[in-house]
């Protein structure tokens, strides 16, 4: 029931020895046409990246042309444009919200989970149920009344607004910490209060500790959910300059006075890096945290 | 070891009740309040604010039910349904349809697997913004790459995102590019499939092809509705792709002062929540805000239901077999 996607495939092939007396000529073409074809689609979601960063380094001139391949490499053109726009505020912006949001996210989001998962309770289901809902809601639909609010308390045009939500109640993270939390066996919790745990020793010491993948992934999706938002930030930031994020900055790059094609390119190619560097160190947890959020539930 | 919360001596029970509820009760307390906040308040506001004409700074003014009649004489809001149904046909069908035919080719690798998953995946990490605007340089007519590349086939680049027939399927492109999760999502329930099905198939003379629409196909049906279901939430949600897109293709100076660019060309980008956005918090038409997002989150609980739904059966299903 539990994905098996960390599993190397390669194990699948049963014995090795038989097929390759019987490998013809039919089964290695078939081999070579599924590669091929994997290989295509591979380098066919690399390649839009590729252009971008070539067209990146090109020089302000070339950057113009229809030119695949830069005739000079202008490294320099990752660090100019950090003069051409604010973008180190930018990214602290960013960095603030999504840290701040994170970090909300685990204390308010890991003791709900629990609830939701290893405790029973009338209404439980139904409370699940509604954090279901709270996740599929379209942003949009609440906004109004938000705005309204924020506006009131004199927030909007700050951070606030983005981040506050996270220390109370973030649906998605509710959801993925419970699905991880629901493959810890109870016999654990049980034993836990047998030894005289009270629930807030079993969920730190026995749940949390057991359920770190699960917490790492979560906390990576928080991560990257609002470091690529772009909605929250344009409603509530939209107006004061001082406190985009990169992404919002990002759109609107025109306005950052950045119209060649290499320079926006080059915001384009940094605004991504996190992300690449995130999957690269825990790569196991997003994969992981992914399968979870369609196949378990 | 393995003793039982009904092993505990009886005196203790009436206590121990009373401390676990209150252990529910602290646990849940801030998602609680987060959710009557965020959801409860705004929810019932938003139909309230929706029977008033209200511009965030004069006090709302009732108005009966005045918005929900302007609907009916809104050109530009019989444009956004269309464009937002438009991309729940197309981007739900032509998303899963990509996602489970990229599964299947990864499922299928002996060797590579990592690496080709990895690209596949990758791109779906990239913020909206970013991938918009790769697709947008990558796309551009007069020169962008893409343009060369069909040069080399002697094919006409459409101007795609400055062409109001090509700029929702130019979205559809970014959005099959950035579709990675639902990938990975397929691929882990293609791989679950138990081995010997397959085994017990080939042995009745199936061939690749009849194995996986017989086999594969039946068994990921779960996670296949999940997919449409899923992409049919993205559909009726999408914005940031829709906003960045024009906002690039009109060349607008600032993508937060003017509105000229929300929804071009042509308003072939704009979409349900673009417009809703364009009405509260361009025009501070928030009566008018409020009665889409009434009708929004009508459509989006119908939906939500289906997905409940499922998940209940699905659940059921699992406490049947062991370990619930």
């Amino acid at each position: 029931m539990t994905a098996t996607l960390t599993k190397p495939p390669v194990d699948v092939p049963a014995e090795p020895e038989q097929p390759r007396r019987k490998m013809n000529v039919g089964a290695v073409l078939n081999w070579v046409a599924t590669h091929a074809l994997g290989l295509a689609l591979g380098l066919m979601f690399a390649t839009p990246v590729v252009f971008v960063f070539l067209t990146a380094v090109m020089s302000d001139d070339q950057a113009f042309t229809a030119d695949l391949w830069p005739r000079e490499w202008h490294w320099e053109n990752f660090v100019e444009v950090f003069d051409k726009a604010p973008l180190f505020q930018y990214l602290v912006n960013s960095l603030t919200y999504s840290l701040l949001a994170t970090a909300g996210m685990l204390i308010s989001s890991i003791p709900a989970a629990y609830a939701l998962a290893k405790l029973k309770w009338r209404g439980r289901n139904i409370a699940f149920i509604l954090v279901i809902g709270a996740m599929m809601l379209p942003p949009q639909v609440v906004a109004v009344p938000l705005y309204d609010t924020w506006s009131s308390l004199g927030l909007t045009g700050s951070l606030v607004p983005l981040i506050a939500p996270y220390f109370l109640f973030d649906a998605f993270s509710i959801f993925l910490l419970r699905q991880f939390m629901l493959t810890i066996p109870q016999s654990y919790v049980d034993a836990a209060r047998v030894d005289g745990c009270s629930e807030f020793q079993a969920l730190v010491r026995i749940i949390v500790p057991m359920a770190k993948p699960g917490i790492a992934a979560t906390a990576l999706f928080c991560f990257l959910f609002t470091w690529n938002d772009y909605f929250g930030p344009l409603l509530y930031t939209g107006e004061v300059k001082e406190q985009w994020t990169l992404s919002l900055a990002l759109a609107t790059f025109k306005g950052m006075h950045i119209v060649q094609w290499n320079s926006s390119m080059a915001v384009t190619f940094l605004t991504m890096i996190p992300a690449v560097i995130l999957f690269v160190f825990a790569q196991k947890s997003f994969v992981k945290g992914i399968t979870f959020t369609g196949v378990k539930g | 070891m393995t003793a039982t919360l009904g092993a505990r001596p009886a005196p203790g029970r009436g206590r121990a009740r009373a401390r676990h509820r209150l252990a529910v009760l602290g646990f849940m307390a801030p998602a609680i309040i987060g959710f009557a906040i965020f959801f409860v308040y705004p929810l019932i506001a938003t139909v309230i604010f929706s029977f008033t004409k209200y511009d965030l700074i004069n006090a709302p003014e009732f108005n009966g039910l005045a918005n929900y009649e302007f609907m009916f004489k809104d050109p530009l809001l019989t444009k956004a349904i269309g464009n937002t149904l438009w991309f729940v046909v197309v981007l739900t069908i032509a998303r899963t349809v990509f996602a489970l035919g990229v599964a299947s080719v990864i499922a299928r690798l002996k060797s590579g697997v990592g690496l080709i998953r990895t690209l596949c995946y990758l791109p779906s990490l990239a913020p909206p913004v970013a991938a918009t605007l790769v697709f947008f340089m990558v796309m551009r007519p007069n020169g962008g790459p893409l343009d060369s590349v069909l040069g080399w086939f002697g094919i006409d680049s459409p101007l795609w995102f400055a062409d109001p027939a090509w700029s929702r399927p130019g979205i559809t492109a970014i959005m099959l590019w950035i579709s990675g999760d639902l990938m990975i999502i397929i691929l882990a329930a293609i791989l679950d499939v138990p081995q010997e099905q397959y085994e017990a198939a080939e042995l009745d003379g199936a061939g690749p092809i009849r194995r996986w629409w017989h086999v594969t196909l039946p068994t990921i049906s779960p996670v296949l509705l999940f997919g449409i279901v899923n992409s049919v939430i993205l559909a009726l949600q999408l914005f940031t792709q829709a906003v960045v897109a024009g906002s690039a293709a009109s060349g607008a100076a600032d993508a937060t002062g003017s509105t000229k660019y929300l929804g071009f060309p042509d308003n072939s980008t704009l979409t349900f929540p673009v417009y809703l956005y364009t009405q509260g918090f361009r025009y501070f038409d928030m009566g008018y805000a409020a009665a889409m997002a009434t009708v929004l989150f009508i459509i989006s609980f119908a939906v939500t239901i289906v997905l409940v739904q499922r998940m209940r059966k699905n659940s059921t299903a699992e406490e049947g077999g062991p370990g619930a």
